[in-house]
């Protein structure tokens, strides 16, 4: 039954996508170019806004895999990103007298360590202190929004941020060189994250062993794996994504901190996570779905093309969100061991 | 049968101590290669825990466990398995979602360039279903696969890690009986290229058909060994349980009365929606059992939903009592049809885990007095209540207050049965009423239900079962893909004429009813 579903949900997908890169080439080629509403839906710049919106959600949606194939809830990645996003802006205004490179990878080093302690944290008090794995990530999130604004000193100004870098060749082709291949180096690692993890997860070892730990870690038990050093390596792993997420809106996206930047995208992220069915790509797909509502909100806005008052239009996105969770849920098909604690020897048999 | 001098594996005094509990105490045992040990025992006997022992899940309290002659220490399955310890887990230990490749690999994984070689654990998969005839699609989904098919794929994944001893923990729990032959087959297969076993069970029949030597625990203590060549199941029982247990119902003839239940022409789907009921008639009088017989999966569970009302027809008619109760809702047919239900699912549908003993007692009455009165729930008549069940029907629990999920599977049932039979019926419907429990509460069941039939209540009972068929039923109604083949008289009814009536073969012509 779910398998017609997803396979008649990818070919709409692909139908709509393919329309896409014909429009976008056509609006951006020819003097369907003039007209302002197809400029809205389908201009480069349109199309690179997407991008950008989307990372964050992409490198959430990661962690989110990967914490949950594992068998650990992770609601809590919008305090995992927030304390990423922090921990760069530290480090980067500390460093605003080096050299500006060493000064963006060491902001990127802070996000991936915070990023990767709040993972632990989840994990110890997931597992070790078998607290709710939902309380435990509310407490995350709020331990970060406070935190944050606590220590955030208003008069720092982080100094220049990552640049794009357009690979050569490849950002010659017409349109989708400057939307895909002109891009700032935490957005290609993003992109080549995606694959990395896809392939880890369904043909490495370590791939069938997390996927086995939050399926049935019984099954992963009685034959010598670990389960427990599974889900916290892989939490802190999520968290360290997560964090890089937060290094990236700070270090490539805005340039700066503002308290509660990540406004929901962990949320989103974990709602991109879902739509996806708990797949690498899928998820990334859901979350350039979001992304691309985003950039449309941003789009209309300056464009100003419609009188729907302002309010209305940046709701688009969250209103896509739930709309889409919500058809989904129940059909999606989340592992079967989430959020249970696992022990070992308890003579409950 | 001359074996080795040594054994394959022993466990020598072995204690293994729960707070609270001791599970076992003292056991020692010893199997060699090329021979099946039987470990028989009742629910709660300790041989699950043995097992676990044995496989380095649990850490023995005292006592040393010794392979090949040597010594060793179980620390972790890691351990065991390296050693060629094996075990085929009474739950199985397989991730649903996950190709039959990824799950016999799974911490043992074939790797090449730094990924998993599926390739090659492949070959070796398909050479060992070959070797011990152990058919299997390596590239299906384990959860699209029948029971008796994952046993395989547990099996195989014990032999893919070079088990030499393999223990089987309760095996046949979950087949049917044709799964069952084809386990044996297979065992029979695995003791001839050498294999050491230790096979897990409480049914006397398996025992004394596959085993070579028998081992009888109870209460965590070897209380006797018995040769399965001379041993009968009365004996084995006796040794079982600790006292003598009669295995054949006592039962006198029937004096059917009018008819209770009617159903005509049902029809209903199951939940993926293909039909599983064909047109099915049945009468059920007051004053007798009618037994439905059949493989799993020929639509009785079906059929006793839809008689209870969890279910909906998609045509013919239900009539309880004569009155209509089609479409009536569980509720009305347990109230106003004065009806009792023993699920086959009771974890599902009989009882609730985390429930007190006591409020088990009453899932279906605790709304009427005496036990709720306007809008209050009366505690003092349920503990009453509960108290009295508790002692009728031998329920044994630390206390009424105890959840019932923690009571072991036996007594859980007669917790369930304490409570469908203690209300004045005219109908009961008993699914699996005695499935994965033991000896003495299978008999203490079977007693129960045939009292109810001499007190004039019509009773459908389903069972997987055919010795439980025979046993109590005065009828017998064989289903097959969701038509009721033939029903027979218990008079006139042979094991061979139903297992071929089972098979979908109708022999000669009977008249009667279709």
């Amino acid at each position: 039954m779910g398998s017609r579903f997803f396979r008649g949900t990818a070919l709409l997908a692909m139908f709509l996508a393919v329309a896409a890169v014909a429009m976008t080439l056509l609006v951006n080629t020819t003097s369907l170019g003039e007209h302002p509403w197809l400029r809205v839906f389908f201009s480069v710049s349109a199309l690179n806004f997407t991008l950008r919106a989307s990372v964050p959600l992409i490198l959430g949606a990661l962690c989110g895999i990967l914490c949950e194939r594992t068998g650990i809830v992770n609601i809590g990645i919008e305090g995992m990103m927030l304390a990423g996003a922090f921990a760069a802006f530290v480090a980067k205004t500390s460093t605003n007298d080096w050299p500006l490179l060493a000064s963006l990878l060491f902001g990127v080093g802070a996000s991936l360590a915070v990023g990767g302690a709040m993972g632990l944290l989840h994990a110890l008090f997931s597992i070790r202190y078998r607290m709710d794995q939902i309380i435990s990530g509310t407490v995350l999130i709020i331990l970060a929004a406070g935190i944050s604004a606590y220590l955030f000193d208003r008069d720092a100004v982080a100094e220049g941020k990552f640049g794009a870098i357009a690979l050569p060749g490849l950002s010659q082709i017409p349109v989708f060189g400057e939307v895909f291949f002109s891009n700032p180096p935490l957005t290609y690692l993003a992109l080549l994250l995606v694959v990395v993890v896809h392939v880890a997860l369904f043909s490495s070892r370590w791939g069938v062993r997390t996927r086995a730990c939050g399926e049935h870690p019984r099954a992963a038990d009685t034959v010598g794996i670990d389960v427990n050093r599974f889900r916290y390596v892989n939490t802190m792993l999520g968290g360290m994504l997560a964090g890089l997420a937060g290094g990236f809106l700070v270090l490539e996206a805005v340039g700066q901190f503002q308290e509660g930047m990540t406004a929901g995208r962990g949320f989103i992220s974990l709602a991109a996570m879902i739509f996806g069915n708990w797949m690498p790509f899928g998820a990334t797909a859901a979350a350039l779905l979001f992304g691309y509502t985003q950039a449309l909100q941003n789009e209309l806005l300056l464009a100003g093309i419609t009188t729907v008052p302002r309010q209305f239009v940046s709701m688009i996105p969250y209103v896509v969100t739930i709309v889409v969770v919500s058809g989904f849920v129940g059909r999606v098909r989340p592992p079967a061991a989430e959020g249970k604690v696992y022990e070992t020897e308890s003579g409950s048999e | 049968m001359n074996h080795p001098a040594v054994p394959a594996l022993e466990a020598r005094s072995i204690t293994k101590i729960f707070p609270g509990v001791v599970a076992n105490q003292e056991v020692s045992l010893h199997v060699h290669a090329g021979e099946i040990l039987a470990l028989l025992g009742e629910n709660g006997a300790g041989k699950s825990t043995l097992m676990n022992v044995l496989f380095g899940l649990y850490h023995p309290t005292q006592g040393e466990i010794w392979v090949d002659g040597q010594p060793v220490t179980l620390k972790t399955p890691r351990d065991a398995i390296a050693l060629g310890i094996g075990m085929v887990h009474q739950h199985f230990q397989l991730v649903p979602v996950m190709t039959v490749i990824d799950n016999i690999m799974l911490g043992d994984e074939s790797i090449r360039y730094g990924l998993l070689d599926r390739r090659s654990a492949e070959e070796r998969i398909r050479a060992l279903s070959r070797q011990y005839g152990l058919a299997v699609d390596p590239h299906s989904v384990v959860e699209d696969l029948p029971v008796g098919i994952r046993q395989r794929v547990e099996i195989l994944k014990a032999l893919y890690r070079n088990a030499k001893i393999l223990i089987l923990d309760e095996p046949t729990a979950v087949l049917t009986p044709q799964e069952i032959e084809g386990l044996f087959a297979v065992m029979e297969t695995l003791k001839r290229q050498g294999k050491a076993m230790i096979f897990i069970t409480h049914k006397l029949k398996e025992v004394l058909r596959i085993a070579d030597r028998i081992l009888v625990l109870r209460s965590g203590r070897v209380v006797g060994e018995a040769d399965p060549q001379t041993a009968t199941q009365p004996q084995l029982a006796a040794l079982m349980v600790g006292r003598e247990v009669i295995l054949t119902v006592e039962k006198g003839a029937a004096h059917p009365g009018a008819a209770v239940l009617e159903v005509t022409d049902l029809q209903a789907k199951n939940d993926l929606g293909e039909p599983a009921l064909r047109g099915v008639s049945l009468q059920v009088r007051s004053g007798e059992i009618v037994g439905v017989a059949g493989v799993q999966g020929n639509g009785q569970t079906e059929l006793v939903e839809v008689i209870t009302g969890l279910r909906r027809a998609s045509g013919g008619q239900v009539r309880i009592g004569g009155v209509d109760r089609t479409h009536a809702s569980p509720g009305q047919i347990i109230h106003a049809g004065r009806c009792s239900h023993v699920p086959e699912d009771r974890h599902a549908y009989g009882m609730v885990d985390s429930y007190t003993v006591a409020d088990n007692l009453i899932l279906n009455q605790y709304a009427q007095p005496p036990f709720a009165r306007a809008a209050t729930i009366q505690q003092a008549a349920i503990a009453e209540h509960a108290e009295k069940l508790v002692k009728k029907f031998d329920v044994r629990t630390p206390s009424i207050e105890t959840p019932g999920g923690s009571l072991s599977g036996g007594n859980q049932q007669k917790m369930v049965v304490a409570r469908e039979f203690s209300r004045p019926i005219q109908l009961l419907i008993a699914a699996q009423p005695t499935r994965g429990i033991d000896v003495g509460s299978i008999e203490f069941i079977h007693q129960q239900i045939v009292a109810k039939r001499d007190e004039g209540v019509a009773v459908l009972l389903v069972s997987a079962e055919l010795d439980e068929i025979l046993a109590l039923s005065d009828r017998i109604a064989v289903i097959f893909q969701g038509r009721i083949l033939d029903v027979v008289d218990r008079a006139a009814a042979t094991r061979e004429g139903l297992g071929l009536l089972m098979a979908g073969v109708k022999a000669e012509p009977t008249q009667g009813v279709r």
